[in-house]
């Protein structure tokens, strides 16, 4: 099969974006955007569509099975993982990859999701005692462990600025293990934020559920968040 | 003098480090190509070990010792493994008291069947361990980050080591931010802590692809020992995808999934045939080599089966639901109603950095842990010894950095470092080619000779940093040469016997600067309890 990906460029965050077109081919059954993405670096001399000669593309990644969360990128038009999504299973023409929009573009496909790691620390996001889990809470730690912090949910997230104060579900999910393994009287810090950073904002409209890589049930763990930072406390 | 830790490497080893010495009050810089969430730990799947005897099986440290030493083929250092076996039910401990969800009933973790173990030794989460122990991890280490003392650096590449001028001591690192293109000094002991080789064998391996290996092939060119490279071990059920291999956990086989091959068309279940105690739960290596050996016997088609068909419906919920998952999406296949073809691929580094049981390198000030360290599973690592050895041996790497005496006003070697960003790894597809069939299951003289033939022709074209590759796919082919024996995971059809008076040591390599140095070093003796 023969595939069009039409990429969004950049050489640095301060230069002006374009759009380079390249040519991919390959028989290989489960092939992925990262695969032609891999594949078109791996070329001894990298040409787009018309012949031209150009620079290597830059992206990330690391697992390669939807594990780590480096690819996050937006692939016609949605945010996914490069390394998830098949080229078979795009209907596109072209298949248009583009980097997150609501982070610093670094170059190409690299963006800064640093604001991921800072918002935690705002949020106070680790345990103050010794919170060994139990077989009831167990499966809702497991859940919450899942995130991979790759940001598609802030992609899609109609309330979710970097400079805002609403962190969205990259910050509900890790907030939850804690909010769940932590003794009532621990985490009362915790649920303060909590309800600053994550219950005020969100709009419940829950699109962020589809886009989410990792199929976290954010449904399940904001319920259970919001029923223990917020509703338990007028009872 | 007092100065910063530098840790190379934010995985389970480089967060277990950052941690043990933030509790001490040191101040340490965390520096990672990629944010923790990226680390090659997120993607460990089957468990960890520790003696917890939780089972009702009557384990204890002293057995998880034996069956490690005897798994590593008696390579390991026993001291070192001595003090990994007896911590690890402190390590599980402390996981559990982070908040991780290990699978329990009631309020103990439940342990699992693990390949070249006795006893239910290994607790998970189901087949997520790594990514749920790093969550635990990371949420802990964010506590030091907000007091100062873990300062994350979590796009930077590590570009070299700073050297004293002789150069016997390090000063500290060259880091280069990936972000900005730009590259700053850090002094300080340093702790590398950055994972397997995995370019070496880029798409062979079941590991992550931004585990370059270029932190040791780095500070191999600049003079560090290097230990045991010849020992790469192949997990036995492996299947290969775009770009990679994905694995298929131990913990299928450790929750009752059966090897077969067909023999003259019917199931052959060779391992439970050949091995009537442990089975399909053979150590790796052997499981791996009698796979290769079993499907190419007469009346078989070379290929194995993975079956885990019998398996009920309580475990596909509660201890395999992301395995299956991962089957039907990356193999399209459903593992519940057919048996999957799988073959060994390349999963972990048993060699690297050599470190003494305090996990110190060669050189002053410079430590090292986890999976880019030659550390406690000798010539074939147990599953779930790796994570346990990587956050116990960033303890004791942690530890010893506290520890060091660091002099002022050494006099730094001068010797200016390349930088090139890679995106493009054209030279260790090149280097791959040659050295992957050379360093499989099975090796002889000629084929690593010729391999070495091969590699010593390459290079005039390229860069530094692609010598520096090269010359540590050198010094795997020269390691595995110079074990003239078959022990672990490396096998030798000229010579197929162990022999422990000439090699139950340790290879050491090291590059003078022109050339590279083999020699075979005595084990340390082990002390009396
Ligand atoms: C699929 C899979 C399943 C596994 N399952 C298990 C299991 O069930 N049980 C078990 O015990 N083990 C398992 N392992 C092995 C285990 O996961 C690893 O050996 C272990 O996690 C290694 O941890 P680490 O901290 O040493 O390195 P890693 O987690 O690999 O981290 C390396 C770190 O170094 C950084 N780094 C690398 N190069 C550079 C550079 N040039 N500059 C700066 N930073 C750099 C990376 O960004 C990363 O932060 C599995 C491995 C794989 C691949
Ligand atoms: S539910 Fe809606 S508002 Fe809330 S995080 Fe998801 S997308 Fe954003
Ligand atoms: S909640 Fe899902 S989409 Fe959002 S950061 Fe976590 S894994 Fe990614
Ligand atoms: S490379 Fe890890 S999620 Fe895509």
């Amino acid at each position: 099969m023969q595939y069009v990906l039409k990429i969004r460029r950049r050489t640095s965050s301060a230069a002006k974006p374009y759009w380079q077109r390249f040519v991919y081919e390959t028989d290989l059954a489960g092939a992925t955007v990262a695969t032609a993405l891999s594949a078109l670096n791996d070329r001894n001399l990298l040409t787009d569509i018309d012949g031209s000669s150009c620079t290597r593309i830059a992206w990330d990644c690391g697992c390669l099975q939807k594990k780590c969360g480096a690819c996050a990128m937006v692939i016609c038009g949605s945010p996914a993982l490069a390394c998830n999504v098949r080229l078979a299973e795009l209907k596109a023409k072209e298949i248009t990859v583009e980097p997150l929009r609501k982070f610093p573009v670094v170059a190409d496909l690299i963006v800064d999701r640093s604001i991921l790691r800072e918002n935690l620390q705002t949020i106070r996001a680790w345990l103050t005692a010794d919170a060994p889990a139990s077989e009831q809470k167990n499966d809702v730690l497991y859940e919450a462990s899942r995130c991979l912090q790759c940001g598609c949910c802030l992609e899609i997230c109609p309330n979710f600025s970097t400079e805002g104060k609403f962190f969205g579900m990259a910050a509900m999910a890790p907030t939850t293990r804690l909010l769940t393994a932590l003794p009532k009287a621990e985490a009362k810090m915790l649920r303060e934020q909590y309800r600053r950073h994550v219950y005020a904002g969100c709009g419940k409209s829950l699109a962020c559920r589809n886009v989410c890589p990792a199929g976290i049930d954010i449904e399940k763990l904001l319920v259970n968040s919001n029923a223990l930072a917020i509703w338990k406390k007028y009872r | 003098m007092m100065t910063d830790l530098i840790i190379i490497g934010a995985g389970l080893a480089g967060l277990s480090a950052a941690i043990t010495a933030a509790k001490q009050g040191r101040v340490c810089r965390l520096i990672s190509l990629q944010p923790s969430e990226r680390a090659q730990s997120v993607m460990a799947e089957g468990g960890i070990n520790g003696a917890l005897n939780t089972m009702g099986e009557d384990d204890s440290p002293a057995e998880h010792f034996a069956d490690t030493m005897r798994g590593g083929v008696f390579l390991a250092d026993p001291n070192a493994v001595k003090n990994l076996t007896d911590h690890a039910p402190d390590v599980l401990r402390m996981l559990w008291g982070l908040g991780v969800p290990f699978n329990m009933r009631g309020d103990t973790p439940v342990l699992r069947n693990f390949g070249g173990q006795k006893k239910k030794r290994t607790a998970y989460a189901k087949s997520s361990t790594g990514k749920i122990l790093m969550n635990a991890l990371i949420d802990e280490a964010r506590k030091y980050e907000t007091r100062g003392l873990i300062r994350r650096y979590a796009h930077h590449e590590f570009v070299a080591l700073l050297l004293s001028a002789d150069g016997a001591q390090c000063l500290g690192a060259k880091i280069y931010d990936r972000y900005t293109a730009t590259t700053a000094k850090l002094y300080g002991a340093v702790i590398l802590c950055s994972g397997g080789m995995n370019s070496l064998f880029p798409g062979l391996t079941t590991g992550s692809a931004a585990n370059t290996g270029d932190v040791t092939a780095t500070v191999f060119a600049q003079g560090v020992r290097l230990a045991n490279l010849e020992f790469i071990q192949y997990h036995p059920t492996t299947v290969a995808i775009p770009g990679k291999r994905c694995l298929l956990s131990e913990a299928a086989r450790g929750e009752g999934g059966r090897l077969f091959t067909l023999r003259n068309g019917e199931k052959w279940f060779f391992m439970e045939e050949k091995y009537p105690e442990l089975g399909n739960l053979m150590p790796r290596d052997v499981v791996s080599r009698e796979m290769v050996l079993c499907a190419n016997a007469a009346g078989c088609d070379g290929k194995v089966y993975l079956d885990m068909t019998a398996l009920d419906e309580t475990v596909w919920q509660q201890k395999l639901s992301d395995l299956r998952e991962e089957c039907m999406r990356l193999l399209a296949k459903d593992p519940k109603t057919a048996p999957i073809e799988v073959s060994p691929g390349i999963h972990y580094f048993m060699g690297g950095i050599d470190v003494d049981e305090n996990h110190r390198t060669s050189v002053k000030n410079l430590f090292a842990a986890g999976e880019c360290a030659c550390q406690y599973h000798g010539a074939n690592r147990l599953g779930g010894n790796s994570m346990l050895g990587a956050i116990f041996g960033g303890q004791v790497a942690a530890a010893s950095a506290c520890a060091a005496q660091l002099q002022e006003n050494i006099p730094e070697q001068e010797r200016e470092t390349r930088y090139t960003s890679r995106f493009c790894r054209m030279a260790d597809r090149r280097i791959t080619e040659i050295l992957d069939p050379a360093l499989g299951i099975f090796r002889t003289a000629e084929q690593m000779q010729a391999a070495l033939a091969q590699l010593n022709a390459l290079g005039d074209d390229f860069s530094e940093a692609d010598r520096w590759h090269l010359l540590l796919a050198k010094a795997f082919l020269l390691c595995a040469l110079n074990r003239k024996e078959s022990r672990g995971a490396h096998t030798r059809r000229d010579y197929p016997d162990r022999d422990d008076v000439s090699y139950q040591k340790t290879t050491v390599a090291r590059f003078d600067g022109e050339n590279i140095q083999i020699s075979l070093w005595e084990l340390p003796e082990r002390r009396a309890d």
